[in-house]
């Protein structure tokens, strides 16, 4: 398969003040692919996905987002892109219907809240305000929120931190869905298992730069090959599989 | 392609001032300040004051008590006549100021012909009225209004009869004379003579009142959660422009704020007789002044939300801009009561001129046209108010 690059970042540099929270990255996002973004905090994550989402200015280099720059063009980008942001909160007092519904005039336009809700499993929470959901509950609201505008690429910023295993798990499979209906997802994770899981390619962000892009596969190869070893013996299963296996594998609220 | 579709700004807006409305009608405090709040002190108000003001006149002995003017100050429900007193207790009570007035009416000989058409006898004014007002009443300026306007109408109506009994060439020039006259006259009499309730004097500061916390308070609120919260970031990840963000929300408050109005006007009118001139015509104006006055107190929010850091120091300073207008505004009292040194402070304040302007547009029955005094100086306080608001204000 011909690999069609949906995001092309070069040589981003970004300053603040002194400080240079990005140094002269440049990637590929290719289309149709989930795409993730590792590294410790502070690395530089956010500050780059909120240039691409035309959140933040850049100090120099060229981003490309699906045939559309930064520069000349954030509205468009806007228009064809999904973005859930790290403790976003919502609209206060309106239901998960209304703020569908404010979403639907913010990109101008009309979605049945119903139908986006039903695509997250939350419409028995359509009158539910945003406070009340519970952490997963809230996550998939917001993944809800990125596709009102039937966007080319979503963002997001880790969206399963402080989620239970089954709310993560079920997280994934919504995230797969996504892709798999012919969305690109550009995602960032504190997770390496969920990394391992979701990602097609990644990308390790380290003091502002790039150390390492490939598919997770290759990177554990070439780390095996080099003669690494784990400290400790590698089961077949994990102390998270076991957890599961024990409190099921069914949503929690 | 459908993403080359023109981006809807005004549908955007319209959906923003939708949410907020939504938002702010669920919000108790929001509620609690605009309507609750002021319809206790109208409640209050309107149940101990009820009387209003009373000007106490006394009637000098030998005062001709059978014309127009004696009998259209009887009419006049303010002024009490106090008759029967002789000239040392009517000097007397007029110097310790438990009469305002004195009134002495004497006629010079104004008779009608068989045909009930006017004639004068000499060369002097019908009646002649003698008053003695006194320093130390305050009402006597009230008195002076009421007799000076009885007086043109008794004299227009008496112009009118003379001029009527005239024949002749001019009797066309008479007829629109007298034409004019009565136009007159029906303006005047519907200025004058009426009572000045207590309920007329509170219910505009406390729609005032109510509209500068809602501007205030709840602009200031609103933008610094939606900063806090990353509302507004979310918000600046969609097509949406500032403007639309900006204009929805000011758009909610003004309909909940006309609403909160229409209800403090209704309540007022019907339940506690608050006066209203020409009727709806007076509302749509005093509307009107509250939409201008929400946007000058808007530009107050907004700058608060600038400078305040968090929410809990949001209180501290919004209380800074209204509590002084509160106490200073003339919301319960007329600044004219206030100590020589404090009225010119009082007279800076945005509140007091909205105050002022509601209150001659709902009990004088002005138009907007007469308050372009007190619209102007809210203008200044607009352009002022929004120059530093815009350079504090933070999106993020």
């Amino acid at each position: 398969m011909e690999k069609q690059p949906i995001i092309s970042v070069k040589n981003l540099v970004k300053n603040y003040g002194d400080f240079a929270a990005v140094r002269d990255i440049s990637f590929e996002v290719y289309e149709g692919e989930i795409f993730g973004l590792l590294g410790p905090n502070g690395a530089g994550k956010t500050t780059t996905l909120e240039i691409i989402e035309t959140l933040r200015d850049k100090t120099s280099g060229e981003i490309v987002v699906d045939g559309f720059s930064v520069d000349t063009d954030a509205e468009r980008i806007k228009q064809r892109i999904g973005v859930q942001l790290q403790a976003a909160g919502y609209y206060p007092n309106l239901n998960l219907s209304e703020l569908i519904d404010l979403f639907s005039g913010l990109y101008g336009i009309k979605k049945k809240p119903l139908e986006m809700l039903e695509m997250v499993a939350l419409t028995d929470k359509a009158k539910a305000k945003y406070k009340q959901l519970s952490g997963g509950q809230k996550q998939r609201f917001s993944i809800a929120t990125t596709l009102i505008n039937n966007p080319r690429i979503i963002f997001l910023d880790e969206p399963t931190t402080g989620l239970d295993p089954q709310a993560r798990r079920n997280l994934w499979d919504l995230i797969i869905k996504i892709r798999d209906s012919g969305t690109t997802v550009v995602i960032t994770t504190h997770y390496m298992d969920e990394a391992e899981v979701l990602c097609d390619r990644v990308a390790f962000v380290d003091g502002g730069k790039i150390v390492g892009i490939d598919t997770p596969d290759n990177f554990i190869d070439k780390l095996v090959a080099s003669g690494f070893e784990r400290r400790k013996e590698v089961k077949a299963a994990t102390l998270e599989d076991v957890f599961i296996d024990l409190t099921g594998k069914e949503w929690r609220g | 392609m459908r993403f080359m579709s023109k981006y809807d700004h005004v549908g955007a807006t319209l959906a923003i001032a939708r949410a907020s409305l939504r938002s702010i009608l669920r919000s108790p405090s929001s509620v609690v300040f605009t309507l609750a709040f002021p319809l206790i002190f109208i409640l209050v108000f309107g149940f101990i004051g009820g009387g209003g003001v009373k000007v106490d006149v006394g009637v000098a002995p030998g005062t001709d008590t059978v014309n127009p003017i004696y009998k259209a100050l009887e009419q006049t429900a303010i002024i009490k006549l106090h008759k029967g007193l002789d000239t040392q207790s009517l000097n007397k009570n007029l110097s310790k100021g438990s009469l305002d007035a004195v009134l002495k009416i004497k006629s010079n000989g104004y008779i009608k012909s068989g045909d009930g058409k006017a004639h004068l006898t000499g060369g002097n004014a019908p009646y002649t009225v003698d008053v003695n007002y006194t320093t130390s009443s305050a009402k006597g300026d009230i008195f002076k209004s009421i007799i000076t306007n009885i007086k043109n109408e008794v004299n227009i109506k008496f112009m009118q009869e003379v001029l009527s009994s005239r024949s002749g060439t001019n009797a066309d020039d008479a007829v629109r004379a007298a034409t004019n006259f009565q136009m007159a006259e029906v303006r005047e009499s519907t200025i004058t003579g009426r009572a000045y309730k207590t309920i007329d004097f509170i219910l505009p500061g406390q729609l005032g009142f109510s509209l500068l916390s809602t501007g205030v308070f709840g602009t200031a609120f609103v933008f610094l959660s939606l900063r806090i919260t990353l509302v507004i970031k979310r918000f600046f990840a969609t097509p949406v422009k500032r403007a639309s963000i900006v204009l929805g929300e000011a758009l909610a408050r003004i309909c909940f704020s006309l609403i909160g109005a229409l209800f403090i006007i209704i309540i007022g009118h019907f339940a506690f007789g608050f006066t209203l001139v020409h009727g709806v015509v007076t509302v749509i104006n005093m509307l009107i002044l509250s939409v201008i006055g929400l946007i000058v107190f808007m530009g107050f929010g907004f700058t608060v939300s600038g400078i305040a850091k968090n929410e809990s120091s949001v209180p501290p300073i919004a209380n800074i801009i209204t509590l002084p207008q509160f106490l200073l505004s003339g919301t319960f009292f007329s600044i004219d009561n206030f100590p020589a040194w404090l009225q010119p402070l009082s007279r800076i304040l945005p509140l007091t001129y909205l105050n002022d302007a509601m209150r001659k547009v709902a009990f004088e029955g002005a138009g907007l046209g007469d308050v372009t005094h007190q619209l102007l100086i809210l203008l200044i306080w607009g352009v002022v108010i929004y120059t530093i608001a815009v350079k504090t204000f933070k999106w993020e």
